[in-house]
């Protein structure tokens, strides 16, 4: 038995080192930082969250989904308006993952079955994306409300009320409980979709990324598989979008922003497209990054993104995983070189090293 | 009369003015194996995505086992039981073989028994020290043979072949029309290829395709003995 669960550990000894750093990482922050750094961090994991969806939309179902920031900002409009309506934010929470997921399976099902593919996905995507932009933006006014919350047009909606503890309004979590709340969402969405990528459904997924023709011709019906994954794809948008609302006590149109869409893409590409680590850690980076640069006047913040970007596109088009991954390569060759010549100098003695 | 495997009704496929299959009738029998032969152009290869839905035909008829099947798509084909090696090899080219061998052996089993039938094409292709290489990174040939194993790990009763012998050295070539007689039988296929001495190897009916028609059909021998076919075909390679 014991014997089973450590081969069992072997086989996975990344995966279970990851875990305990997240679970390390889900319970040592809140003790070791500051409540103001906590917050900063709350948000990082957040968007860690968002890169997660497309890093999973793009890099594994191949879909060129430009409007990530829909769904995100469907989310966090959808807690928004809800849980002013509401007051209670058990259900909101809730809708903002169902209605993002709702309109992504609409959405997908006329892109799918209308056989649009690649780069034309890109364009509607990106449409939708800024068809959303302007008509929230043109929502100010008290005429433009649901329920008792208003839209709130270029304002955006302040004062949303937090998360609270299900079915419990009066027990809104604290900046820990928060905390604990968004970077729990991220393990759980990680390893999720780790394990969703070792079942049928993702390899099929991986497999029409690679071949629509093949899968097709061997009996599954492609369109499908890329439409539960865009629609996967805008739950976890849509959860993160929630989490961000819920962060700032407020969501404004600039959520559905072109900019606010390809900086997700900036995530993924600089992370690394095609794994799930990347992203998480391209968003981390570049979010600390950014807040960085913004504390000086020297060098225009976005330059330097659209430096770093550059740069990545040119020279490491595998993002910073295919870096590590050539490192760890690299380091493993050298310890094997290592070892090599241990075992050449136990064997000659003598010999000069 | 026994009800045929695949028939198509004066099937046709009008690309503009160009009509690339023009109202060809053909018929399959059960276990059969066919070879499909004639000149660049001929309609060889359209046919062939015509049957499997990849193209939807202007007009005609294509049944499986009498039920028609125009107008499906490839995937609800695919299901009915049809696995094709298209020309260009069309495999999964950033997976492992074995991936790609599980991904066609999953749709018709589960679990273990989809990894068994994976070993088992493996065996029976010579794959099995290729198991972990990615397919993009092999050899054309190497490639062929993978998408073959795709092919026949999804289990199909009928096997279409797409020119299997292109690009493949002389011993490949050999053991891809021995594994065809193998496939034969237990599966019906229909092999459309150019190189001659692989279709006295393995053929006995051939019919022989020229612009978008059926020119004649029957025995390998009296076909390829037929002065029209000569003149639409190999005259043309003899002159070549």
């Amino acid at each position: 038995m014991i014997a089973q669960v450590s081969a069992l550990l072997r086989g996975h000894a990344g995966t279970t080192a990851l875990a305990l750093v997240g679970l390390g990482l889900l319970f040592g922050l809140p003790l070791g930082l500051e409540t103001y750094v906590l917050l900063q961090v709350t948000v990082y994991v957040t968007f860690a969250i968002l890169a997660l969806s497309l890093g999973f939309v793009l890099g594994f179902g191949g879909i060129l989904c430009l409007g990530q920031s829909v769904f995100f900002g469907l989310g966090a409009y959808t807690y928004g308006i809800a849980v002013t309506d509401m007051g209670d934010s058990t259900i909101p929470v809730l809708l903002s993952v169902a209605v993002p997921s709702l309109f992504a399976a609409a959405l997908g099902y006329f892109i799918f079955w209308g056989r649009i593919s690649d780069v034309y996905v890109g364009v509607i995507t990106l449409t939708v994306s800024l068809i959303f932009f302007s008509v929230v933006n043109s929502t100010a006014g008290p005429q433009y409300h649901i329920g008792a919350a208003a839209i709130g047009g270029y304002n955006g909606m302040p004062n949303i009320p937090g998360i609270n503890l299900p079915f419990e309004p009066d027990d809104t979590l604290d900046p820990n409980g928060v905390f604990y709340l968004t970077m729990g969402s991220l393990l759980v969405c990680y390893f999720g979709l780790r394990w969703l990528l070792t079942t049928t459904f993702g390899r099929v997924v991986v497999a029409v990324r690679e071949n629509e023709r093949r899968v097709e011709l061997l009996g599954y019906d492609a369109r499908r598989y890329k439409l539960l994954a865009l629609t996967l794809g805008a739950a976890i948008a849509g959860l993160a979008g929630c989490l961000f609302a819920n962060w700032g006590s407020f969501v404004g149109p600039s959520v559905f922003s072109v900019v606010q869409s390809a900086q997700i893409l900036i995530w993924v590409t600089v992370g690394g497209a095609g794994t799930l680590l990347g992203p998480v850690i391209g968003s981390i980076l570049i979010s600390w990054l950014t807040a960085v640069l913004g504390t000086q006047q020297t060098l225009n913040a976005s330059l330097v993104l659209g430096f770093i970007l550059l740069v990545f596109v040119l020279v490491v088009p595998g993002g910073i995983a295919a870096v590590a991954r050539r490192a760890r390569t690299a380091a493993a060759r050298l310890g094997a070189f290592g070892a090599a010549r241990r075992i050449g100098r136990e064997a000659h003695p003598g010999a000069r090293p | 009369m026994t009800e045929m495997l695949l028939e198509t009704r004066a099937l046709t496929m009008q690309f503009g003015g160009v009509r690339a299959v023009d109202g060809v009738d053909f018929a399959l029998a059960e276990g059969e194996l066919r070879c499909l032969i004639g000149p660049n152009g001929a309609g060889k290869s359209t046919f062939f995505k015509l049957i499997t839905g990849q193209l939807r035909p202007s007009a005609g008829e294509v049944l499986y086992r009498g039920r028609p099947i125009t107008g499906l798509e490839p995937h609800d084909i695919a299901r009915l039981g049809m696995g094709i090696k298209t020309q260009v090899p069309n495999v999964f080219d950033g997976l492992s073989v074995r991936e790609n061998l599980w991904l066609a052996a999953r749709r018709r089993h589960v679990g273990r028994a989809a990894d068994r039938s994976v070993e088992e094409q493996m065996d029976r292709l010579g794959l099995g020290a290729l198991r972990e290489r990615i397919v993009g990174q092999l050899a054309h040939g190497q490639r062929q043979w993978v998408e073959l194993g795709v092919v026949l790990a999804a289990g199909p009763e009928l096997v279409l072949l797409d020119e299997p012998a292109a690009g493949m050295t002389d011993d490949e070539t050999r053991r891809t029309a021995e594994l065809i007689g193998e496939i034969n039988k237990t599966h019906a296929l229909i092999v459309v290829e150019h190189d001659m001495q692989f279709i006295r190897a393995i053929a006995r009916t051939v019919t022989v395709f020229n612009q978008g028609s059926v020119l004649v059909e029957g025995d390998v021998a009296d076909v390829l003995r037929d002065p029209r076919v000569r003149d639409v075909y190999l005259g043309k390679k003899v002159a070549a």
